[in-house]
């Protein structure tokens, strides 16, 4: 594919979308007298489509940046440089009317489901105050159907759940309580910050199925955030791999993961515990040296497998390496490099 | 049938361990008859959900339970001689010379104020081990080596470690004595994937060396299938089903590890993802018969009503369940 080509496919996506990154960095600073600077994010772009609704994975290790761009998202987090739009609406400058419809329209769900609500009050509490507070029911019994509706949405039985204190539901069921809290704003964008990493494996599987049917039946986008490739595989269609907080791949799911490109996508796959006994460890190794920390060039350079010296000199850019992927290395080099911005152009529909 | 036999050579036999945590509701049955054998050089898994007692019998096994958690019956043979009959003092030179464990986070495990090498030697000089500083100093080199970490990391403190690397210093803690048994509860569960793989290869790696059995407790059926010889699976503070990993794996019997291997997600293909419905038993009041009864999808009128016996179903395999109560598979009497 020409750059030409490259630029005229992301012509065709250039509606406004939905919520869109725009070059996103954001930088820590820490230390009194030596500052130290920390590049949680480093120029990311992306963007969700106001339709058809879309489930993009974002994964990295900690560190990454995967947890600041969540945050960044939300407007949590200022970006440092590059901004967060949403309708059109820069989320750092948005009037009051505004950002209280980004609140509702664009829900997010985190990892401890426990962490999340006041122990001394019911369940029923979480789902009652976003009624009030966005004025979703004019009556008590109108309050009562949606929240009950809200709960069967989730697949949980309202007259187990309700009346209920946190502690006494599990934690599969807290997060769904959570999810059902998301759902009953009915918003455009569910940001879920690795809803099920603290949920048993019996568990996870209905909360993923949740969060899909909340997408396909809904119409809800969903920025799948994790460290986890296997979920991600199950629900996304798309992905971004995080490293340092730079993309260092990105593309259609199974692409991704069945034939990663990046040296560290194919040290994060070959690291996956496959439930299978027949299917041992790959031999990947990380070959961290830490010596070998470059001040210029590409970030993964120091447990890079396959670095060269060329590696050192610049950071390299997005290779498009096929239609629906992109890859940071210098190793597709004789692929065109990726010149629109936003990642949506490659991703697959 | 290995299950009960051999008992002289196996480095831990565990014989219908009780536990139970006295609340002022009743007792909780958090580990409730638990019985498995770990043969030498064996690695086993006990793998389960929140409250299926796993954690409990890693705390047992290290006679480390405390109030309200009793150990209400049963032995635990550790090379022979029952561990629930000695006293504290022998209790703790058996810990890391015969039986010792890889904590759940080496973040909270290790001495934020004690340079590595002190550790390391701190636990050997307190079970009486005698050795000159050039000794204790080559001793603690030779640990740093068997876990792929540099010397250097000897005269380092925990806080300029890693994750990763911390966890292998737990281990090289816990293999120090060569133990003839090393427990490992949930020992990677805070590190990323990469890290994982290799502190598990770790693991894996010393507990070979060294010929000892180990058990690693966890609800990641995919790391069990990378570490794990054998797979014992815990619901409601059983063990319902325990055999090879392979048999585990392809060939599931019991219904809990069914729907428990059914339920998780690969990268081969996207597919529905099924959950297990319902919710874990409560441990209190336990239901009356099968304690998975009220969430199985084969549960009998029998199954509501008698506590089902375990089984050899097959070579080395076992399994609590009413469905093979006409196998001509044997009761094991535990």
């Amino acid at each position: 594919m020409t750059t030409t080509q490259v630029e005229q496919s992301a012509l065709q996506t250039d509606s406004e979308p939905l919520l869109r990154a725009d070059a996103v960095s954001k930088t820590f600073i820490s230390g009194t007298f030596r500052k130290h600077y920390t590049h949680a994010l480093d120029t990311v772009t992306f963007s969700v489509p106001e339709s058809p609704p879309t489930i993009t994975a974002i994964a990295g290790e900690s560190g990454s940046g995967k947890t600041t761009l969540a945050r960044t998202v939300l407007g949590l987090v200022e970006p440092t440089a590059g901004e967060v739009v949403y309708r059109g609406a820069n989320v750092a400058e948005m009037s009051r009317a505004q950002r209280a419809e980004f609140r509702r329209e664009v829900q997010v769900i985190f990892q401890d489901p426990f962490e999340s609500y006041n122990p001394f009050y019911k369940v029923d509490h979480v789902l009652r105050v976003p009624i009030r507070r966005y004025k979703l029911a004019s009556s008590k019994s109108e309050a009562d159907d949606i929240v009950v509706e809200a709960l069967r949405t989730v697949g949980l039985r309202p007259e187990e759940t309700l009346g209920r204190h946190p502690h006494q539901l599990s934690g599969g069921q807290r997060q769904r309580v959570m999810v059902a809290r998301a759902v009953m704003l009915k918003p455009k964008i569910i940001v879920a910050d690795e809803p099920v990493s603290m949920v048993d494996a019996s568990l996870r599987a209905t909360i993923l199925e949740t969060l899909r049917a909340m997408n396909r039946d809904l119409g809800i986008s969903i920025l799948y955030i994790t460290h986890d490739l296997t979920t991600a595989f199950q629900i996304a269609e798309n992905i971004i791999v995080l490293y340092k907080g730079r993309v260092a791949e990105a593309g259609s799911v199974e692409s991704v993961i069945n034939d990663p490109t990046h040296p560290y996508t194919q040290l994060l796959v070959s690291s996956i515990p496959q439930p299978d006994p027949e299917t041992q460890w790959g031999r990947e190794q990380d070959s961290r040296d830490e010596d070998e920390i470059p001040l210029t060039g590409c970030n993964f350079y120091d447990r890079c497998p396959v670095r060269a010296d060329e590696c050192m000199s610049a950071d390299p850019p997005l290779y498009r390496t096929a239609e629906n992927r992109i890859t940071r290395c210098y190793n597709y080099a004789d692929s065109p490099v990726h010149l629109a911005a936003d990642l949506r152009s490659v991703f697959a529909r | 049938m290995t299950i009960a036999t051999s008992t002289s050579e196996a480095p831990l036999a565990v014989k219908d361990l009780k536990v139970y945590y006295h609340t002022r509701r009743g007792p909780v049955k958090a580990v409730d008859g638990v019985s498995f054998e770990l043969r030498r050089g064996e690695r086993l898994g006990l793998v389960g959900e929140s409250g299926s007692g796993k954690s409990t019998i890693a705390l047992a096994l290290m006679m480390a339970h405390k109030e309200p958690a009793r150990i209400e019956g049963g032995s635990v043979l550790l090379n022979g001689s029952n561990l629930l009959d000695d006293n504290n003092e022998r209790v703790r030179l058996r810990r890391l010379s015969e039986i010792a464990m890889v904590p759940q986070g080496a973040l909270n495990s290790l001495n934020p104020v004690m340079r590595i090498r002190d550790q390391v030697i701190d636990g050997l000089k307190d079970h009486n081990v005698r050795m000159s500083d050039g000794e204790f100093s080559q001793r603690v080199a030779e640990l740093l080596d068997s876990v792929g970490l540099h010397r250097d990391v000897a005269s380092r403190f925990p806080h300029e470690l890693s994750g990763g690397m911390k966890q292998r210093v737990a281990i090289a803690i816990a293999i120090s004595m060569n133990p003839s048994v090393i427990v490992a509860d949930e020992p990677t569960s805070a590190l990323d994937v990469v890290v994982q793989k290799q502190v598990v290869q770790t693991l894996r790696e010393v507990q070979e060396r060294i010929g000892a059995a180990a058990i690693m407790i966890g609800h990641d059926m995919g790391l069990m299938a990378q570490f794990a010889s054998r797979i014992g699976i815990m619901y409601g503070g059983k063990i319902v089903e325990i055999g090879p990993v392979s048999n585990i794996f392809n060939n599931p019997r019991h219904p809990y590890t069914r729907l428990l291997i059914s339920s998780l997600p690969d990268t081969r293909s996207k597919r529905r993802l099924e959950g297990i419905p319902g919710l874990p038993p409560s441990l209190l009041r336990p239901p009356p018969g099968c304690v998975f009864h009220t969430r199985c999808p084969e549960a009998m009128d029998i199954c509501r009503q008698d506590i089902p016996q375990t089984r050899e179903l097959d070579e080395n395999r076992f399994a609590a369940c009413h469905l093979y109560n006409d196998d001509d598979g044997k009761v094991v009497v535990l």
